[in-house]
């Protein structure tokens, strides 16, 4: 079959993306790429490097006999000269006629040069392309002093450059401030006194009339305001023009200010034809910067394929600079031009540091800002722009300076989703360097290498140390955050692989994201989560596998090989009615009885073939699964409240029983433990515990993070006076924000040590809605409530799942191994001392 | 000698789960794999002297087939019987074979 004929006119570092993003998925297209300047596509970011050694080699960007590799005709120092869209043919300076099937135009922009009389002048510049460099530097060998005209971003680059060649550098700016899209006249004055201390004299709001002859120098600017200017060499840095002449004139719809209008698959208004890079313009907005270019290669890449799903929606135009040895960062709307916005200044002139923060009028969310002097947090705060993360309660801590080199709060990589983009220029988020990391990369250069993170601009190059220094550190010292050698994610990332990726078999899961077949450790880890995320009866066979042994038999296993069977006792309450039920069944089956530390009853020694028995007569009894063998709610303690106690101020017996019906049953990263007291003398101890509640005049008080156990922690104190439906919303996004992002067999306690923010960060999210998570949160625990089902009422209705319960798979005799003897009236298991010696032998 | 006993359907056995079985006054862990294969070692957990390693986790560690004791997780080896937590520990292993969808061991005691 004859191939389809694809064109490609430039091959600038966007037309060069999209070639490799295009012959890595399909060899279906037969490709002529004409490509105007005389070497192949180049680093044109880093073009200033060319003036500190770096040769037009070293820029080069194409992988070696990457053209003859993949069979594609390069038409070097040919531009194409008209496009016939009818007849699909392109007609170049070398060749008459090239036909296509479909057309790209990776044109990309020129350089601005205003309309003063005296420009076409000899040694006059403009800043693009090494040609550009190669004649400047030429020129600046027999010359002393340089002007720049235009004090923007490139003409800053170019101002640099001019003082490298050792020339007497001016810039003339027409705007009040250097840098004036990204900057304030704030960051702008500092920028300015930073630039001239290097010797570098700044002319503002000066409009270029004419050029003239000079009487000193070749050349005069004569300025609008009647001062002049002499020089011998002029580079015109005054901004750019979309490339889009041939479009134009092939009929294709162009902006009022020029760049082809593309869709959101990359297509111009013909479809077959395509524009990607500086030259394409998307909802009136063209994109002078690299990685919304190579965003834009991808996608058409991936439309010319078939593939229509990604689209290019608009790109972030945050830009980090070292112009001249000064750091200088614009992070989103740094003018503040959102409606409300406010904004946090802070300004250092000794140091010669300014910063600014651009909050969101509710102060929950970054919006931009502005840095100079100082770049250190730029990915910190490129982050918290870019995902909705919340701002700490005083988000002025992101910009002071912090003393005795203690962390600012609410910053790191750890709190940043896996689905964070890290390098914007290449795409790469913090999963896939994660992934990298777990997968050997275990260097900065071989990380690079693998992912292309910080090989463009390098802006996100700390970032991407810090991740790479956090894996590894979690590797090293603390492992416990990958969760085995089957998956190199930790329980949250796992957590949102699984929920993204709606994976509802452990087969899935590890085919996907792990290795190996999995262990005692991931198996109930992935179990948990598929509960906590689709609530499917834990023992379906393709679940059961997955199950530690307590869930596995629904109790919990004792030293001797049987279980103790916890029924649920919502509160602590219970009739004189299934007191006699627990007490009947326990004498039946001969189990010791105990009250648990819990307000309820364990009944121990049953053998695994009698759980189904005991259970069936508890369910018929009214009795429920306590839970007491899963991650899970295990009881919400009650103290009797307001019905019977004089002091009690609201019914905590209710309020506790509510509780544990609503949550019970749902699968957490480690037990969870609730209590609910009827007034401040706190009978319920629920400041021991993981939701603690106290009632007050005008209604409760809500505590979380509390622990027993092995340190203990008292609960800290989220809320005060909630009515009932806000401290059940509350707790539904308390509990499912843990479940979320809980390590494997964390407590809460633990887990909010492990936050960053702390118990603020928590009150915000929870309270505050600053992720805008609240509803999702609520619907999920919605969704667990609503999918509740008592795994022992469903398990004895299932023979498949009672024929589990046997000691042995052939024979219905007891464990001989199995021995109690009677101790204060009723049974133990017995210590190997007391055993019959042949019970002893036969298992050796 | 040496006879082969059959003690249970494959079909008894959920994929990568344990059962025991009774041969003898031998308890016999007997696992079925989800790729369909099957091991057997001793069902005597020597750590916490019950009858229960039928009932742990199964997976792999480092490549080699294991169960987790299922009382303080100690590795088996299913191959081996061999304690990967403890070189100088370890746990019967026993001849298993399928002979249609029959599971047979065999008695060599
Ligand atoms: C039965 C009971 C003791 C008793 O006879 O009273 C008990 C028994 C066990 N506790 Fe407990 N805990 C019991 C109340 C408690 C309490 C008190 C409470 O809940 O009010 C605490 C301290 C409060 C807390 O958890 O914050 C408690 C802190 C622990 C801990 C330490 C947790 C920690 O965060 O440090 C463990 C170990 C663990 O879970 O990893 C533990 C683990 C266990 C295990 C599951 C150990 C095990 O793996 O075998 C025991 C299982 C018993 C069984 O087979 O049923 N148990 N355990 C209590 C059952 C309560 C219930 O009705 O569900
Ligand atoms: C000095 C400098 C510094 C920069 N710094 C940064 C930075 O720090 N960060 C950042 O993100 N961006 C920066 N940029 C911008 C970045 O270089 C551009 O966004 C990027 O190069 C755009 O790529 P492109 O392929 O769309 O266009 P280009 O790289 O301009 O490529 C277009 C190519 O098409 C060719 N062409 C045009 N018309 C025809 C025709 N008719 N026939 C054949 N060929 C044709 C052109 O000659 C050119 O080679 C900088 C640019 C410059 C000049
Ligand atoms: S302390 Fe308060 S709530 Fe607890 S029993 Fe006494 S009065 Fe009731
Ligand atoms: S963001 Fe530019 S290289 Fe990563």
């Amino acid at each position: 079959m004859e191939k389809k004929k694809l064109v490609i006119v430039g091959n600038g570092m966007v037309g060069q993306r999209f070639l490799e993003q295009l012959v890595a998925r399909s060899d279906e297209y037969e490709i002529t790429t004409f490509c105007e300047e005389p070497r192949p596509a180049y680093d044109r970011v880093q073009l200033t490097s060319f003036f500190s050694g770096k040769s037009a080699a070293d820029l080069n960007v194409v992988p070696e006999r990457f053209f003859q590799q993949h069979a594609m005709t390069l038409r070097l120092n040919d531009s194409v000269q008209s496009i016939e869209a009818t007849r699909k043919v392109v007609r170049s300076a070398r060749y008459r006629e090239v036909p296509y099937d479909k057309l790209v135009f990776a044109t990309g922009s020129y350089p601005f040069v205003p309309p003063v009389s005296g420009r076409d002048r000899r040694d006059c510049f403009v800043y693009r392309t090494i040609e550009d460099l190669e004649v400047i530097t030429a020129t600046a060998a027999r010359a002393k002093v340089g002007v720049v005209i235009g004090g923007g971003l490139l003409g800053l680059e170019a101002a640099k450059a001019l003082q490298n060649l050792a020339l007497e550098t001016h810039i003339v700016e027409f705007a009040s401030r250097l840098m004036a899209v990204q900057l304030d006249d704030c960051a702008g004055r500092l920028l300015r006194r930073k630039i001239e201390a290097l010797g570098v004299k700044i002319h503002l709001q000066k409009a270029t009339k004419e050029i003239i002859d000079g009487a000193a120098r070749r050349h005069k600017l004569i300025f609008a305001d009647g001062t002049s200017l002499e020089t011998d060499l002029i580079v015109f840095s005054a901004g750019i023009r979309p490339r889009d002449e041939l479009a134009r004139a092939a009929g294709l719809v162009v902006g009022e200010r020029g760049g082809i209008q593309i869709n959101s698959h990359c297509q111009t208004t013909n479809p077959d034809i395509y524009a990607v890079g500086e030259c394409a313009l998307w909802e009136g907005r063209i994109f002078g910067l690299v990685a919304p270019g190579y965003q834009m290669a991808e996608v058409a890449a991936r439309h010319l394929v078939g593939d229509t799903n990604v689209q290019f929606l608009g790109a972030d135009m945050s830009t980090k600079l070292k112009l001249m040895g000064v750091d200088v960062c614009s992070i989103g709307d740094a003018h503040g031009a959102t409606p409300d916005a406010l904004n946090y200044v802070f300004t250092d002139e000794v140091a010669g540091v300014y910063k600014k923060l651009v909050v969101s009028g509710d102060r929950r969310h970054m919006l931009g800002a502005i840095l100079v002097g100082d770049a250190a947090d730029y990915g910190t705060l490129l982050q918290m722009a870019l995902n909705p993360l919340p701002l700490p309660e005083h988000p002025e801590d992101l910009i002071l300076p912090v003393r005795d080199g203690s962390a600012r709060k609410g910053m790191g990589v750890d709190m940043l989703p896996a689905s964070a983009l890290i390098c914007s220029c290449n795409n790469v988020s913090k999963g896939v360097l994660c992934e990298a990391v777990a997968a050997g990369c275990t260097s900065l250069l071989a990380l690079k290498n693998e992912t292309r993170a910080s090989t463009s601009c390098g802006g996100c190059g700390p970032m991407v140390r810090q991740i790479l220094d956090g894996e590894l550190r979690k590797r090293g010292v603390e492992v416990k955050n990958h969760l085995c050698e089957h998956f190199p994610y930790s329980r949250q990332e796992l957590f949102h692989l699984i929920r993204v990726g709606s994976l509802k078999t452990f087969d899935a899961v590890i085919t996907k994201h792990g290795q190996g077949r999995g262990c005692d450790i991931c198996k109930p880890a992935v179990a948990s989560i598929f509960a906590s995320c689709w609530n499917e009866m834990i023992l379906k066979p393709r679940h059961a596998p997955l199950q530690d042994t307590n869930d596995y038999y629904l109790a919990n296993l004792q030293k001797n090989g049987t279980y103790s069977i916890v029924p649920r006792v919502p509160g602590g309450e219970i009739t004189p009615e299934k007191l006699l039920v627990l007490g009947n069944v326990a004498k039946k089956y001969g189990l010791y009885t105990k009250i648990t530390g819990a307000q309820r009853i364990d009944l121990f020694g049953a053998r695994v073939e009698q759980l189904p028995l005991i259970w069936q007569e508890l369910v018929a009894a009214g009795f429920e699964s306590g839970h007491a063998y899963g991650k899970a709610l295990r009881t919400v303690k009650s103290c009797v409240g307001s019905a019977w106690c004089r002091f009690g101020v609201q019914d905590s017996v209710q309020m506790a029983i509510n509780i544990e019906n609503r949550y019970r049953g749902i699968r957490s990263p480690h037990k969870l433990k609730m209590a609910v007291s009827g007034c401040t003398r706190e009978c319920a101890e629920a400041q021991g515990k993981d939701v603690g509640i106290i009632a007050t005049e005008n209604g409760w008080n809500l505590y979380v993070c509390g622990n027993g156990g092995i340190k203990p922690r008292h609960a800290d104190l989220l809320a005060v006076d909630l009515d009932d439906k806000t401290l059940i919303q509350y707790i539904d996004r308390f509990l499912m924000f843990y479940i979320r992002t809980g390590d494997r067999l964390q407590r809460t306690s633990t887990w909010l040590d492990s936050l960053e923010g702390g118990m603020d960060y928590v009150r915000q999210v929870v309270c505050d809605d600053a992720l805008g998570l609240a509803d999702e949160l609520e619907a999920d625990m919605q969704k667990l409530v609503d999918s509740y089902e008592c795994e022992w009422k469903k398990a004895i209705n299932d023979p498949q799942i009672m024929k589990r319960f046997r000691h042995f798979v052939n024979s219905d005799v007891p464990d001989k191994n199995v021995v109690f003897v009677s101790e204060r009236g009723q049974i133990r298991p017995a210590r190997a001392d007391e055993r019959e010696p042949e019970a002893e032998a036969e298992t050796v | 000698m040496s006879d082969w006993i059959p003690v249970c359907s494959l079909e008894d056995i959920v994929p990568d789960t344990g059962v025991c079985a009774l041969v003898g006054e031998q308890q016999i862990a007997i696992f079925r794999l989800n790729d369909g294969s099957i091991y057997a070692i001793g069902n005597h957990d020597p750590y916490s002297q019950a009858n229960v390693l039928s009932r742990g986790i199964v997976g792999d560690l480092k490549g080699e087939l294991v169960v987790a004791s299922p009382v303080y997780k100690q590795h088996f080896s299913l191959v081996s019987g061999k304690c990967l937590e403890d070189p100088a520990v370890s746990v019967p292993v026993y001849a298993v074979r399928l002979d249609g969808d029959s599971v047979l061991v065999q008695r060599a005691f």
